[in-house]
């Protein structure tokens, strides 16, 4: 694809976004059989699987810790889900955002409650198409919740940037590939704690200002995304008459 | 890569200091240590440069090599930053292939670089689809004593400033194209206290970590957060003030 003259047009994007929209979110929680947790979250044209196993005896033994369980983060992304097919296995970029995902979601787990034991959370990208490490990590902390794991909050998380000289939301790959700014955020939303912050490009300190708070307007919505799909989950269903 | 082990009375004492606004170390802080950067250390390198921040000793080497261009930058040359985290720098550290601590090193590092925009890789072309120039910026961790990140990053700059051009006959420009000094300043919060430049023993006890990189006009271009704990909006505004202040005196180091 040739880069278009503009990404935004009249105040909207190329897919007809206002800056501060969201694409389509969709969250099930609760969507594999054999994981102890797990979800599914759809944001634009992202589809992308969390499971989580756990907790549960930590191999090899070695690695276990005495007082603390440990947390431990894969992120995978399937070789059909992108353009150009992706060799299947770790890369250098992979391994990075396995390691701030697991850090962007360490803070919610009570992982002292279970010492010697491990949890395990996989991130499969089955669809990509920007922003699967933040949205990974959304689907990773509901898949957490459903696995019954003491959470001291969720965690949520979008990307923000700067396209066309705007402030955006929820950036697209286009939007990613040819705009200035990329900066994925998570956050724990009930105390407002940002749990991770990548970013590269060119923000002034007024801009980083304007994003960090736009950041925190998209998590809020997909806060309320990810409880509803928990009490969807979890609610009870009355058959008709009973 | 195998833990530190810290003592509950070194960590209790490290963070008990936090709160009344001291170091370990007796730095203040907003207190780098002692920072010297010693260029052209190597000469088969186009460009290097030996960085001292206190014990930490980071040898950065850059050479430049001819190799086949992406296939959608055609004319554009290529920048690739590794880092290797040798076993000689530290106890914990082991033989073997980059672990998570290595690969982020050299992509925190390759960032700041790559979106300032600091190399004109347009001019690094040779034959449009055939051949461009290949940076080649190799990071080599001798002495780990903390803060592996700010100390890899102003090596990487400084080397990347005394390029020599090679000695070839296809290399046309009159000299290595680089035009900004992007600086990259590591902040750690232990016991709600933000201070810059951890030490090993900081390292070891803080709850998070951010690094701001920013330019010569003081925007940012490059941002990660390191560590299990969090921060907050007020914190990350605080740490962008600190990072750009803290710049302005390690640039003085690139020369």
């Amino acid at each position: 694809m040739e880069k278009p003259e503009r990404l935004i047009v009249d105040g909207k994007r190329l897919d007809g976004r206002a800056p501060d929209e969201l694409r389509p979110l969709r969250i099930k929680a609760g969507v594999l059989k054999r994981a102890d947790g797990s979800a599914y979250v759809e944001l634009g044209r992202n589809k992308i699987l969390a499971a989580v196993y756990g907790p549960r005896e930590m191999h090899p033994r070695h690695l276990q810790q005495p007082d603390t369980a440990v947390l431990r983060c894969r992120y995978n992304m399937a070789p059909f889900s992108v353009e150009e097919r992706k060799r299947p296995g770790p890369d250098r970029r992979s391994v990075e955002i396995s390691k701030v995902a697991r850090e962007a979601l360490e803070p919610v787990v009570f992982l002292e409650l279970y010492p010697r034991a491990a949890i395990d959370v996989f991130i499969e990208v089955l669809q990509a198409d920007a922003g699967t490490r933040t949205t990974g990590i959304t689907a990773a902390a509901v898949a957490l919740a459903d696995a019954g794991i003491p959470m001291r909050d969720l965690v949520a998380a979008v990307a923000v940037g700067k396209v066309d000289g705007t402030i955006v939301l929820d950036l697209t790959s286009e939007e990613d590939q040819w705009g200035t700014t990329d900066m994925p955020v998570a956050i724990m939303p009930r105390k407002k704690l940002i749990t991770l912050l990548q970013m590269d490009g060119h923000f002034t300190g007024e801009e980083f200002r304007q994003a960090l708070s736009l950041a925190f307007k998209g998590c809020e919505q997909i806060y309320e995304a990810q409880k509803q799909a928990l009490r969807e989950r979890y609610s009870v269903k009355r058959e008709e008459g009973e | 890569m195998m833990y530190e082990i810290v003592s509950t009375v070194k960590r209790d004492y490290i963070i008990d200091l936090a709160r009344q606004g001291k170091r370990v170390d007796g730095r203040a802080l907003d207190q780098y240590r002692e920072i010297s950067v010693e260029k052209n250390f190597v000469e088969p390198a186009q460009g290097s440069a030996l960085v001292k921040l206190g014990n930490t000793q980071v040898l950065v080497g850059v050479k430049l090599e001819r190799v086949e261009p992406f296939p959608d930058e055609p004319s554009s040359g290529v920048l690739i930053v590794n880092a290797e985290l040798l076993p000689l720098a530290s106890p914990t550290f082991e033989p073997g292939p980059p672990d998570e601590n290595a690969i982020e090193l050299a992509r925190v590092v390759d960032r700041g670089i790559r979106e300032s925009k600091a190399i004109d890789l347009e001019k690094l072309g040779i034959k449009p689809g055939e051949e461009v120039w290949a940076v080649f910026v190799d990071i080599h961790v001798l002495d780990h004593d903390g803060n592996l990140i700010d100390a890899s990053a102003l090596g990487a700059i400084a080397a990347l400033w005394s390029m020599k051009p090679p000695d070839v006959e296809d290399w046309k420009l009159p000299e290595f194209p680089i035009s900004k000094k992007p600086v990259a300043v590591t902040i750690a919060k232990i016991n709600e206290r933000l201070m810059v430049d951890p030490c090993l023993d900081e390292e070891n006890v803080m709850e998070a970590r951010v690094t701001i990189t920013t330019t010569e006009d003081g925007s940012i271009c490059a941002m990660q957060k390191g560590g299990v704990g969090c921060f907050t909006p007020e914190e990350l505004e605080a740490a962008y003030e600190l990072a750009r202040a803290k710049a302005e005196e390690l640039r003085k180091f690139i020369g």
